[in-house]
């Protein structure tokens, strides 16, 4: 029987087919296979919220003090590569003028000494960077925390171009060897990723409050769930007039300046 | 039938062949010894039972998966301890549970790699305990 060119291609594919099934039935029934957590595991005591947020009571902050970046940057395993374009950083010191442009006077009171100011990852309710990552690598925890997974960043830098607040580095080297003092509590990252501040949620895990928070000796830093009425963060709050950086983004910051 | 430059159409297909076949002959029939695994690490020699947190061939088939499950828990869900099918509960992770056990990466994880020349990208990122100063 002679075959037409159509029907050879038909029967062609057909076999094609054929041969991927068993790899492919072979793969949902090894899935499947796993099994499945029994009752859900409790976690050792972690701090919980249905809002976490920061304040930061800027009368307390020092200006000459670095508790909180080098407590931070201890904890995460952040490279130090100096001063350079693509250094990374959690949690920094920027002026006043660059941390609130739309309200900055041209005299400050203090205008002898540079007012700095901690600036982080603002975990905002709204974030940019969870909206235009194309892996799902960041995204909006339930307690309110920006998470980055990053076994799913590629590297394309997406969110740093998204955040308005430039709170997100890029690993444009190898990290590991310029992580001074190697915490074996948190894996470093890898070249051609991005990392941010994570509220320590590693450490919220383990019923910590955040590496920042108990570093500052001032207390200048409160950590809480904003949405608990008694809780220390809304306390700080209630005191004296807050701000937010750029809220007119409509990105919802949840790092407050309290002044 | 005629075949036109044939020969130069068959000495072709013989290359074609010679070169698609070349792992198979250049290799011979010689088998590479199947990797020596080992499981004489302190932490495992104290276990009553040897056993990993499920059985060894589920975890031959399967350890690739439940890890890729396991930072999906950890990181996504924020779920940090992993019960077995025994009913024992681990905690998850892979430099302290893992690694805890196999404290002998090289000649546990990397010969097994290296034999089915899979290259796990887990240690670009994790260290490995004897890695901290």
């Amino acid at each position: 029987m002679a075959h037409s060119r159509r029907e050879f291609l038909k029967i062609a594919g057909i076999s094609g087919l054929g041969l991927c099934l068993p790899a492919s039935t072979g793969l949902i029934s090894a899935i499947a296979a796993t099994p499945a957590a029994g009752p859900p595991p409790k976690p050792l005591a972690a701090l919980k919220a249905q809002r976490w947020a920061m304040a930061v009571n800027i009368s307390k902050c020092k200006v000459d003090c670095a508790d909180c970046i080098a407590a931070c940057h201890l904890e995460h395993n952040v490279p130090d590569f100096g001063k350079t374009k693509d250094s990374i950083r959690w949690i920094t010191s920027q002026p006043y003028p660059v941390v609130f442009p739309g309200v900055a006077k041209p005299r400050l009171p203090g205008e002898s000494k540079p007012l700095l100011l901690p600036v982080l990852c603002n975990h905002c309710d709204n974030p940019p960077c969870v909206r235009v990552c194309p892996t799902g690598a960041t995204f909006k925890r339930a307690d309110g925390i920006t998470l980055m997974d990053y076994h799913r960043c590629i590297g394309c830098r997406f969110c740093m171009a998204a955040c308005p607040y430039g709170s997100r580095s890029m690993n444009y080297r190898d990290p590991r060897p310029f992580v001074r003092k190697l915490n074996p509590g948190y894996p470093p990252r890898t070249i051609g990723v991005v990392e941010k501040c994570n509220f320590c949620e590693e450490k919220l895990a383990r019923g910590m409050l955040p590496a920042c928070v108990t570093a500052c000796r001032q207390k200048a830093l409160v950590f809480g769930d904003i949405k608990d009425a008694n809780s220390e963060i809304r306390r700080a709050l209630n005191s004296g007039f807050s701000l937010r950086r750029r809220p007119e983004l409509g990105t919802g910051p949840q790092v407050h300046y309290i002044l | 039938m005629k075949l036109y430059g044939g020969w130069k159409i068959i000495a072709g297909l013989i290359f074609f062949l010679l070169v698609v076949t070349f792992p198979f002959w250049y290799g011979g029939l010689k088998a590479t010894p199947p990797p020596d695994l080992k499981l004489d690490t302190p932490a495992i020699g104290q276990l009553a039972e040897k056993r990993c947190i499920e059985d060894a061939a589920f975890m031959r088939a399967n350890h690739m998966k439940l890890l890729v499950k396991w930072q999906d828990l950890v990181v996504r869900e924020g779920i940090r301890s992993y019960a077995a099918t025994d009913g024992k509960v681990y905690q998850i992770s892979l430099t302290a549970s893992c690694l805890g056990c196999h404290s002998n990466k090289d000649k546990f994880c990397d010969r097994c790699h290296d034999y089915t020349g899979v290259k796990p990208k887990c240690y670009s990122c994790h260290i490995l305990p004897k890695e901290v100063p």
